[in-house]
């Protein structure tokens, strides 16, 4: 008997990849024509555990300690070990020290260190902070690259629309449908997000950069070949609905304060997506109707789905013991 | 000890705004364990428009206290009164916090726009919370244009400066000794509102202060009990400062003087 997965986002895609690890057979079925289409298209991709402590909590700090170790293992190459590096303009200053206070795992940066760090930041700040055990990796590729070792797994991915034949055939229903999700679980809320997508030949950055502002903080991922991923808004609903003129000019505000370079960066995209959440901002392993779900993740999908992916097969191969007993 | 605006009556002198906090479950700690009674919600409109906020705002209406809406983030009197109309549907409530911001840098209101949208909402039967400066004109005209609250700035909105001119807090606090007074953005410490309660106010509205702490339902607990102690310290009477020590005790008699 195999598991069936709905939704191959980032949760999904995880999941089949842990369980087919562990020898288990695996149905991934998304309603979408292809994978990676709903809130993992516009995710940022920082492997960012110590930055984001300084408004997670500690389960999502522990939780996301080990991810950059999972995708370098599951796709070797793609993980960037380059840290990051987070940054205030001159009068928000004040910034930086409470970000400081709330975190870990960093290094304060004078401006000739930002400078060996990023030199297209030359001249431009006098203090960052530097948190070295971070990285980055492209989500698109990083999910396109995942999907593909599946097919090779001897995974079945079905698309284009949800799965109804019989569903008894499967030993185990796993929902991982994210946002979709939101009105079904208990719970389950959406926190919009904005983003816009970046090229300029300008400036190179080669690790990711946030931005801290009082009102509009950024983060900046490099995703080569002189394109950046700017992100992101956060916004208590559920509408999925195009970029507004606000946040999109609340980003590059603050991006172009970064760099008068990005005045003439161009813009590629701009997408916004609906993170799912719940009540603490916390994911968790929920029961469902027809079995489980992995809910909640939040804006910390490629962050922590290894590991709720492995707590999730854990419960399986338990569950699967305990019937065989 | 308790306050009554627009008819409502509240013990608690904090109002807190619902914005920026690391969780929805932080802000539910950080009303409960403060006591407020009031929480300001912003409207952003896109969101109440196709009503998609919903189980954010469905959070707000859970924690069973007065929704006070606001028109953060509007420029000009026809969307403020679009906004607080969309409020009014969404959380059917007459209350509306009335923010006009006229300085995109300092977020300073816009007071010759917020006492036009001000007189525009009262006659549409809605119960104004302005937003102003701390200038006495500009107090008077949005009584006249219907207000029965007042909230003055302390310090420019997120700035955690405190009290700046404290002199005009006081005069205004003078200038009108009837009517109900929020001081509304600047905060930064509890300090901060002891001390414009101790002048008499009547209320605090504040929320980075809180929902930017390191531990928010901790932070929004201590300004609770700063406002209560300025609000004691105020009814209480405080003694006036003099320029010459004053000893406690006579001095007749200490061995001193032997």
């Amino acid at each position: 008997m195999s598991i069936l997965i709905k939704g191959a986002g980032v949760a999904g895609l995880v999941l089949a990849y842990e369980l087919r690890r562990r020898g288990l057979n695996v149905v991934l079925n998304d309603a979408a024509p292809q994978a990676g289409l709903g809130a993992s298209h516009y995710a940022g991709g920082m492997l960012a555990p110590w930055c984001e402590r300084e408004a997670a909590n500690e389960t999502i700090f522990d939780l996301g300690l080990s991810a950059a170790d999972w995708w370098d293992q599951a796709l070797p190459g793609m993980v960037q070990r380059r840290g990051t590096i987070v940054l205030a303009l001159n009068r928000d200053r004040a910034e930086l020290e409470r970000f400081a206070r709330r975190t870990h795992g960093y290094q304060w940066l004078d401006e000739k260190c930002i400078a060996a760090l990023e030199p297209a930041l030359e001249g431009r700040f006098t203090r960052a902070l530097y948190f070295a055990g971070e990285a980055h990796l492209d989500p698109r590729k990083a999910l396109l690259a995942l999907e593909e070792k599946l097919v090779h797994a001897g995974v079945t991915l079905s698309f284009g629309q949800p799965m109804t034949s019989p569903l008894r055939r499967f030993s185990k229903i796993v929902d991982c449908t994210g946002p979709s999700a939101i009105g079904n679980i208990k719970g389950l809320r959406g926190v919009r997000g904005e983003m816009l997508m970046l090229e300029t030949q300008e400036i190179q950055l080669t690790r990711t950069i946030r931005v801290l502002h009082p009102r509009h903080p950024i983060y900046l991922v490099p995703r080569g070949e002189g394109r950046v991923m700017l992100g992101a808004t956060m916004i208590e609903s559920n509408d999925a609905g195009q970029a507004s003129v606000r946040s999109t000019m609340e980003l590059l505000n603050t991006a172009y304060a970064l760099h008068p370079a990005f005045g003439e960066a161009r813009i590629l995209e701009t997408g916004a997506g609906v993170r799912p959440a719940f009540i603490d901002n916390t994911p968790r392993i929920v029961k469902t109707r027809d079995g489980i779900a992995i809910a909640g993740l939040y804006r910390h999908g490629f962050l922590l789905a290894p590991a709720l992916a492995r707590q999730a097969a854990d419960m399986m191969q338990r569950d699967r013991r305990k019937g065989a007993a | 000890m308790a306050l009554t605006l627009y008819g409502t009556t509240v013990r608690s002198r904090l109002l807190l705004g619902t914005a920026r906090y690391p969780s929805p479950l932080d802000l539910s700690a950080a009303v409960r364990q403060s006591g407020t009674e009031i929480v300001t919600v912003s409207l952003r409109r896109e969101t109440a428009g196709s009503r998609t906020g919903g189980t954010f705002f469905e959070l707000i209406r859970e924690l069973g206290v007065h929704v006070l809406p606001n028109t953060a983030g509007c420029h000009t009197v026809s969307e403020a009164v679009l906004t607080a109309k969309m409020a009014r549907d969404l959380f059917r409530t007459n209350w509306i916090k009335l923010e006009l911001i006229g300085h995109q840098d300092t977020l300073q209101p816009d007071v010759f726009q917020l006492v036009e949208a001000a007189r525009l909402l009262s006659d549409d039967g809605f119960e104004v919370f302005p937003y102003t400066t701390d200038d006495l004109v500009v107090g008077e005209r949005l009584l006249r244009a219907g207000c029965q609250v007042l909230m003055p700035w302390c310090a420019p909105i997120g700035s955690a400066m405190g009290p700046q001119n404290i002199l005009a807090l006081r005069s205004m606090r003078a200038e009108f000794p009837e009517v109900p007074l929020i001081v509304d953005a600047g905060m930064g410490r509890p300090s901060h509102a002891t001390t414009v309660m101790e002048l008499g106010y009547d209320a605090v509205l504040l929320n980075t202060a809180v929902s930017g702490a390191g531990d928010t339902a901790t932070m929004a607990r201590a300004f609770a009990l700063a406002i209560e102690a300025g609000k004691l310290g105020h009814d209480a009477g405080l003694l006036e400062p003099r320029d010459m020590a004053v000893p406690s005790t006579p001095l007749i008699g200490k061995g001193v003087f032997a």
